[in-house]
């Protein structure tokens, strides 16, 4: 056990994965000499060499159908999109070449290719860097995606994430990249992909979330314990596939939700929750699921963030709100 | 004073010719070293191709075939270029170009399959290395780079093909494709055919370069152009890309200078709106099968009964193919749940449930 950042523990996934498969393959702009501009592959190329982390030229529909290539060799691409914010220049090839070549080969061909890529707001990065864009690919069967909130869930799901033979986005919220450590075995071990986690145990309502607003919900949590309010959180972890089942045995027992993301509110993922627990559990209600997200603007950067992102406070009310329908 | 390019760069990409369109040698030095046997079977591929093409033209407009994008007049450029490959080689094609796909191994019911949609058409036999046709106009260029680099990590003696029409040299993904390919020197071979009009567009809307092959330029690969209607030149052009490649030398683009007959596909295109009759005319004068039957005739090659003998063979094999294909169950949302993922997710699995009800109730 070592205590680690959660970037520390995005590499030390992608060391054991490199160590224990030699079909794994680690690319991207500026991966290898430079250890990745956040250093998450840091020291990689020193220990694996060129022929396994190598840089690629500034083109991302190129990384993604070079991951795809490659796949097709029998080999497992870790790619990199620098940050998430310019992943609609890969699109095609993650959304409709990684995504549909299961389909497209009635079976016989499968990418298992790992899209890695920082995204999330609260660290003033330029434009069109931080975008929370996981809604995107939610809409697109084929792919999984994954969110961690902490150093232990980031590298127990990318290294499923690189195991699994069907495409993963895996999306590393940079404002968790080295806010907090913890303790995260040295040893390789894994995380159900699809599989929610109950961050906190609770009985009046139920907080369903993912990437940095876990955080953000469990000191709301705290603040709403003074009031003897006692919250569920739900830290979705995958957001695709979803983990209904954890959702609804929650909602069934506190018959009270709240979904928080921190994306804008259209055709977001909390949407899709609150329609599985209508569809499923609407009997079980005692008021209608509240719901806490970014306006509906585009994504914007810097000091706009500030008025923008949801925060501790808009979860405090929303949940208040919820218990005194 | 700023560089003129003009009538420089172009200078460098002279078309590459063997045979005229009488079937005589112009270009005797680069005639490839190809045998009567394997002249013969060149020729046979293409009237059998042609005929096939026939036939699908008209299963398609009674509605018996899906999706079609007619191949006649390209046959040279198709399959002089497919014939030069090896049986190992990794073939990406876009949606016309059936024909390699076929010829490199694919089951010609499997062909019919892929135009009904239908998934066993996706499904190649394992000895096929071949990616299913392409129809994001650019995207197997970048697909083809990372199977090369593949290939080269792997140490094998084996290269990508990749084909794509002029309309996708003005993609991102065609220049990103050479691109890294250049850098890694991948063992690729991209083939552009250049068959003048990307559905209606002519080709010098596409681009104000004078030929397609300069731009292999900026990639720092290799560029010929070629003759795309003479098959001599094509298979030649082919084979010394695939042997620069094998000796690690890397990537290079083929433009072949070619042109369809029909329309860009079978679902309502109107080539009168775009092109005239006389240019089309034009063409045909230069088609590959007239060319390459007076060079084979003049050998004493190939007769009329050859001729019979390959259209007679392509019409039952047609025939046969689309038994076959009319013989396969229809698809069922439940065989394409089951290829979303390896393992079925939660909702897939509560699909296939629902869904495989359904099916039993209809039987």
């Amino acid at each position: 056990m070592t205590q680690k950042t959660m970037i520390q523990a995005i590499t030390d996934a992608l060391r054991t994965e490199l160590r224990n498969d030699e079909n794994v393959l680690v690319f991207g702009e500026d991966v290898a000499k430079n250890g990745g501009v956040f250093r998450a592959t840091e020291g990689l190329y020193d220990e694996f060499g060129e022929e396994r982390v190598f840089d690629t030229p500034l083109a991302e529909s190129g990384i993604g159908g070079l991951a795809l290539g490659l796949a097709l060799q029998q080999y497992r691409p870790v790619m990199e999109i620098q940050f998430f914010g310019f992943v609609f220049e890969a699109m095609d090839s993650v959304a409709s070449q990684l995504a549909r070549l299961r389909y497209r080969s009635g079976g016989v061909y499968h990418a298992p290719v790992t899209i890695r890529s920082p995204f999330g707001g609260g660290v003033k990065t330029p434009e069109l860097h931080a975008d929370n864009l996981e809604g995107l690919f939610y809409q697109c069967p084929g792919l999984k995606v994954v969110i961690p909130s902490n150093p232990y869930d980031a590298k127990g799901l990318l290294i499923s994430a690189i195991r699994d033979n069907d495409p993963v986005v895996f999306l590393e919220h940079m404002k968790l990249y080295r806010s907090f450590r913890e303790e995260v075995p040295d040893n390789d071990y894994t995380i159900e992909i699809g599989k929610a986690n109950v961050a906190l145990e609770g009985k009046d309502i139920s907080i369903i979330t993912y990437g940095a607003m876990v955080r953000t919900a469990l000191k709301a949590a705290e603040q709403l314990k003074k009031d003897k309010i006692d919250c569920e959180i739900i830290d979705l972890r995958t957001i695709s596939p979803l983990d209904v089942e954890t959702i609804v045995s929650s909602v069934k027992k506190t018959n009270r939700a709240v979904v928080v993301q921190e994306a804008q509110k259209q055709a977001g993922i909390a949407s899709h929750v609150i329609a599985e627990i209508n569809d499923r559990a609407l009997l079980y209600l005692d008021a209608p699921v509240g719901r806490v997200n970014a306006p509906d603007t585009v994504f914007p950067f810097a000091a706009a963030e500030d008025v923008w992102l949801p925060n501790e406070k808009d979860i405090i009310n929303k949940v208040k709100e919820t218990l005194n329908f | 004073m700023p560089v003129n390019y003009s009538g420089k760069i172009e200078d460098f990409f002279p078309t590459l010719r063997i045979l005229d369109t009488q079937g005589h040698v112009v270009n005797n030095q680069k005639k490839p070293e190809l045998t009567d046997e394997q002249l013969r079977e060149l020729m046979w591929r293409m009237v059998y191709t042609r005929i096939w093409d026939q036939r699908a033209l008209s299963l398609n407009r009674q509605g018996r075939l899906g999706f079609y994008a007619p191949v006649a007049g390209q046959e040279a450029s198709m399959l002089a270029s497919e014939y030069a490959m090896d049986k190992g080689d990794w073939l990406l094609p876009s949606y016309r170009d059936i024909p390699q796909l076929v010829w490199h191994g694919m089951p010609l019911y499997k062909a019919f399959l892929y135009s009904r949609g239908h998934f066993e058409g996706g499904q190649y036999p394992e000895a096929l290395n071949a990616v299913m046709p392409q129809i994001i106009i650019g995207a197997q260029c970048t697909q083809t780079t990372g199977i090369a680099l593949g290939l080269k990590k792997r140490g094998k003696a084996q290269i990508a093909f990749c084909y794509f029409g002029d309309g996708a040299t003005s993609q991102g993904d065609f220049y990103e494709a050479m691109n890294f390919a250049g850098v890694y020197k991948a063992p690729a071979v991209f083939i552009c055919q250049n068959n003048r009009f990307a559905i209606s567009v002519p080709v010098e809307k596409q681009t104000a370069t004078q030929t397609l092959a300069q731009k292999a330029v900026a990639a720092g690969i290799r560029g010929i152009q070629v003759d795309g209607m003479d098959p001599l030149a094509v298979y030649a052009a082919a084979k010394e890309a695939r042997d620069y490649a094998i000796a690690g030398n890397g990537p290079t683009l083929i433009e072949t200078l070619t042109y369809r007959y029909g329309p860009h596909t079978m679902a309502g295109d109107d080539p009168t709106r775009y092109r005239t009759d006389e240019l089309t005319g034009e063409w045909e004068k230069k088609d590959p099968l007239i060319r390459f039957r007076y060079y084979l005739e003049q050998l004493g090659l190939w007769s009329k009964e050859d001729e019979e003998q390959a259209a007679d063979q392509a019409k039952e094999d047609v025939a046969k193919a689309l038994k076959q294909a009319d013989a396969v169950p229809k698809q069922k949302v439940t065989d394409l749940l089951s290829f979303m993922y390896e393992q079925p997710t939660q909702n897939v699995k509560e699909q296939l449930t629902e869904y495989s009800a359904r099916e039993g109730d209809q039987r």
